[in-house]
C-alpha cells in the first residue's frame, strides 16, 4: 500500500492556530500506528475559521477535517485511514463546502491545493501554461493584459496593461519589475496567502511582465512581518532557477529574467510605490513627487513596472485562458475577480475570491455569517486603514471600484474588517489619525502635523470639550489633509475619520436620534 | 525580520565587517545589511554606522537617517524575549486593545518597553496578516492567532522562564 497522503497547511494563519503542532502530532500518531504517511504542507484554502484544516487524499478526492487540535489527531488519523471516514470534525470534500462553491477561484485556483514547494505540482495544475503562451507571442502580451481589463489590486486600481505599455515603450539600458508585497493594510492577507500557498504563480506573472516590457530583473519587496512568505518565496525562486523557468534562459527561450526577494523594515508608507522604490534603493522610505512616474524613472532611475502581488498573479491565467475569459467576469469597469478578505469580528473569516459586483451585505452577512461574537454588526471598514467605515445602511453597495468611490469609500486591497456593536467609532477615528501620525513619511505638513493635531482634537471631542468647535476643527483638518497631502496616507486618512463621524455621530457625543426627538 | 533570540551574538567588529562585506557589489544593499546586523547582534550597534557609511560611500547622517526611519531597527538590545501585539483594526475588533492593556498592567510597563529584569520587550505591531484569526501576536518570531487572556498569560509566563 502506498503512503497515506496528508495535508496540513504551512500557511502562517494556520500555523498561528497550531498547524505545526498538528503536523508533528500526525507524524507521531502515524509512527505509533505504523502507517506510512506522506505529509504535505500546503497553503490554506482560505476557510480560516476551520484552520488548522487537515486533509487526506482518498479515492473520492480530498477529505478535510477542521479545526484540528493535537488532541484530535489520533481520532482524525483513524478516520483518514478509513479512506476519509466520518469524524465530528469532518467537513467533507473542501471544494464542495458552500464557502468554496460560491467562489470563482481564478487567482487562488491552486492555493491550498498544491504543494507550494513543488514546481512539478505547480505544472501539473496548469502552471507555466501562461508563460508558454506568452513566449509564443511576446509582442502581444501587453495588449492581452490591457484587454483583460485587469486593474491594479494594490489599491489604486490603475489599469495594469497601460502601465506595462508605458514601460515597454520606454528606452533604457535596464528596466525592472517590482512586486509590491508590502501588504500593510489591516484586514488583508491575500498576498501573503498566495506567496505561501502558490508562490510560482507570482514568479510566473513577474516573468511574463519582464518579457513583455523588456526587463531582466525583478524584486519582490516583502514586509518583514511575513517570515513564512519570505521563506517559501526564496525556496520557490531557487527551484524555479533549477527548473529553467527563471534565469539566463527562461524556458529555453532567448529571454533572461531573475528575481530577488527584499525584506521591508516595518514602515507602512513603504507600501506606497515610490517610497517602496526608495526603500529598495537603500534609502528612507520617503514618497517621491510624481512626475516622473515609476514607469519612466523608477528603481535606480530606470523604467519600472511596480505591481501588487495579486495583479501579477492574475496574469498567468489571463495569458493562458485569454483576455476575454477574464474580462467576462465582473461589472462596469471592474473586470475579473477580486480576492476579498473577510476579517476581524466575523464568524467565517477568510479568503473569498469572486467576480466584482457582489454586495457588501452578501459578503458580511451571507458569506461571512455575521460577527464572531454573535452581536449585531455595527460597522465595517473596507480597504485598510485608509478606507471608510460603512454602516449597515450601505450594505447594498456592490463590490466595485466606482460604486465604493461614489459612496465615499474605497475597496483598496479588498480587505473587509467587521466590528460589532461594542465598537466606539470615535476611538476608531482617533486610531486612524494616530496611525497616520506614526507612519507618516514626514514629507508634507498636513500629514505629519495634521494627524497629530487630529488625535488631540478627537481626544477633546471624546472628553466633551468645546464639542461643536472641535468638530469643525476636525472637519477642517480633514479637508486640509485631503487636499494638501502628496500621497494617500495623508490624503485618505480623512476617509475613516469622516465616515465614522458622518455615519456614527452619536459616538462623538452627538445626541442620538432618539434623544434629539424628545 | 524574525528575531532569532538564541542566535544573538555579542558585539564583534570583525564579524560586522564580514557581514557588511558580504553584500558589497549588489544594488540597494543598505536594508539587507541592516537586517543581517540586527539578526546577528539583536540590534544595530552604533559603531556599525560609520562602518557602513565608509563601505557604501554614504555620509554617517544618511546611514543614521535610514536606521532611525524604519520601525524594525533597534538602537539597543531587546529583552530576552520579544512579544509583539497587533494593534491594528482587525485585531481591535476582536479585543486586541484589552489584551494590550492586560499585558501592560501585568508587566507594569508600556508597549515599547522592556521589563526591568530584561526578560521581555513588548511592542505594538500593525497587522501580521492574520486578521481572520484575530487577535494576533508574535512571540520571538512564533505566530499566535486567536489570542485570548489565557494564551497571553501563558506567553508572559514563558517569557519569565
Ligand atoms: C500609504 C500607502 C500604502 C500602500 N501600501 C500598499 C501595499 O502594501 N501594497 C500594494 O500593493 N500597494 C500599496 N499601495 C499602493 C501603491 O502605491 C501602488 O498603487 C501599487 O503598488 C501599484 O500596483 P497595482 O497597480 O498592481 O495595484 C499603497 C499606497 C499608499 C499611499
Ligand atoms: S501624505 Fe504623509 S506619507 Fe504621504 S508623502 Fe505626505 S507626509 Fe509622506
Ligand atoms: S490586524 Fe492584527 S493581524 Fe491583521
Amino acid at each position: 500500500m502506498s503512503a497515506l497522503r496528508i495535508y496540513v497547511p504551512g500557511d502562517a494563519a494556520a500555523v498561528a492556530c497550531g498547524a505545526d503542532d498538528v503536523a508533528l502530532a500526525f507524524a507521531a500518531a502515524a509512527r505509533k500506528r505504523n502507517v506510512a504517511i506522506e505529509m504535505i504542507r500546503n497553503g490554506s484554502r482560505g476557510m480560516l475559521w476551520l484552520e488548522p484544516m487537515a486533509e487526506v487524499a482518498t479515492r473520492r478526492g480530498r477529505i478535510a477535517y477542521g479545526p484540528v487540535t493535537p488532541t484530535d489527531v489520533d481520532g482524525v488519523l483513524e478516520a483518514m485511514i478509513a479512506d476519509g471516514g466520518p469524524h465530528p470534525l469532518c467537513i467533507g470534500v473542501p471544494d464542495e463546502h458552500p464557502f468554496m462553491q460560491k467562489q470563482t477561484r481564478l487567482t487562488f485556483a491552486r492555493c491550498g491545493v498544491v504543494d507550494p514547494r513543488s514546481l512539478d505540482d505547480y505544472r501539473a495544475h496548469g502552471g507555466y501554461a501562461g508563460l508558454a503562451r506568452a513566449l509564443e507571442k511576446t509582442g502581444e502580451i501587453v495588449d492581452v493584459v490591457t484587454r483583460s481589463g485587469l486593474r491594479g489590486r494594490g489599491g489604486a486600481g490603475f489599469p495594469t496593461g497601460i502601465k506595462w505599455k508605458t514601460v515597454a515603450e520606454a528606452k533604457a539600458d535596464r528596466k525592472y519589475i517590482v512586486c509590491n508585497a508590502d501588504e500593510g493594510d489591516s484586514g488583508t492577507f491575500a498576498d501573503r496567502m498566495i506567496m505561501e500557498g502558490d508562490p510560482f504563480v507570482l514568479i510566473e506573472g513577474m516573468t511574463i511582465a519582464g518579457i513583455a516590457v523588456g526587463a531582466t530583473k525583478g524584486y519582490i519587496y516583502v514586509r518583514s512581518e511575513y517570515p513564512h512568505a519570505i521563506a517559501v518565496l526564496n525556496d520557490a525562486l531557487h527551484m524555479a532557477r533549477r527548473g529553467g523557468v527563471l534565469g539566463g534562459s527562461v524556458m529555453g527561450s532567448s529571454f533572461a529574467f531573475d528575481i530577488e526577494v527584499r525584506v521591508g523594515a516595518g514602515a507602512y508608507v513603504c507600501g506606497e510605490e515610490t517610497a517602496l522604490l526608495d526603500s529598495l534603493e537603500g534609502k528612507r522610505g520617503v514618497v517621491r513627487a510624481k512626475p516622473p512616474l515609476p514607469a519612466h524613472k523608477g528603481l535606480f532611475g530606470r523604467p519600472t513596472v511596480i505591481n501588487n502581488v495579486l495583479s501579477l498573479a492574475a496574469v498567468p491565467l489571463i495569458m493562458d485562458k485569454g483576455a476575454e475569459f477574464y474580462r467576462d467576469f465582473g461589472i462596469g469597469r471592474s473586470r475579473g475577480t477580486m480576492p476579498i478578505q473577510l476579517a476581524g469580528n466575523i464568524k467565517h473569516g477568510g479568503l473569498f475570491e469572486v467576480a466584482f459586483g457582489i454586495t457588501l451585505g452578501e459578503l458580511v452577512d451571507d458569506i461571512g455569517g455575521g460577527t464572531l461574537s454573535g452581536r449585531p454588526v455595527k460597522a465595517v471598514q473596507v480597504g485598510g486603514p485608509l478606507g471608510a467605515y460603512f454602516p449597515r445602511a450601505l450594505f447594498d453597495t456592490p463590490f466595485d471600484y466606482e460604486a465604493f468611490a461614489a459612496r465615499g469609500g474605497l475597496i483598496g486591497h479588498g480587505g473587509i474588517v467587521v466590528f460589532d456593536d461594542g465598537v466606539d467609532m470615535a476611538r476608531q477615528a482617533r486610531f486612524a489619525m494616530a496611525f497616520c501620525a506614526v507612519e507618516s513619511c514626514g514629507k508634507c505638513t498636513p500629514c505629519r502635523i495634521g494627524s497629530t493635531r487630529g488625535v488631540e482634537t478627537v481626544d477633546r471631542i471624546i472628553a466633551g470639550i468645546e464639542r461643536a468647535k472641535n468638530l469643525d476643527v476636525l472637519t477642517d483638518l480633514c479637508n486640509t489633509m485631503k487636499f494638501g497631502s502628496l500621497c494617500a496616507l495623508g490624503g485618505f486618512t480623512p476617509y475613516p475619520v469622516m465616515s465614522a463621524l458622518t455615519h456614527f455621530p452619536e459616538d462623538f457625543g452627538a445626541p442620538t436620534r432618539l434623544e434629539a426627538a424628545e | 525580520m524574525t528575531m532569532r533570540i538564541g542566535a544573538r551574538q555579542p558585539w564583534d567588529a570583525q564579524l560586522a565587517t564580514e557581514l557588511i562585506g558580504a553584500h558589497l557589489g549588489g544594488e540597494g544593499i543598505l536594508l539587507p545589511i541592516l537586517h543581517d546586523l540586527q539578526s546577528t547582534f539583536g540590534y544595530i550597534p552604533e559603531p556599525t554606522v560609520p562602518m557602513i557609511a565608509d563601505a557604501l560611500n554614504l555620509s554617517r547622517a544618511e546611514v543614521h537617517g535610514v536606521v532611525t526611519f524604519y520601525h524594525d531597527f533597534r538602537h539597543e538590545p531587546a529583552g530576552r524575549h520579544v512579544l509583539k501585539l497587533c494593534r491594528a483594526e482587525a485585531c481591535q475588533s476582536c479585543g486586541g486593545d484589552e489584551l494590550a492593556a492586560r499585558a501592560e498592567s501585568l508587566l507594569g510597563i508600556k508597549l515599547g518597553d522592556t521589563t526591568a529584569n530584561g526578560s521581555v520587550t513588548v511592542e505594538a505591531v500593525y497587522c501580521l496578516g492574520l486578521c481572520a484569526t484575530a487577535p494576533s501576536a508574535m512571540f520571538d518570531g512564533r505566530l499566535v492567532g486567536r489570542l485570548d487572556p489565557a494564551k497571553l498569560d501563558g506567553l508572559l509566563a514563558e517569557a519569565e522562564r
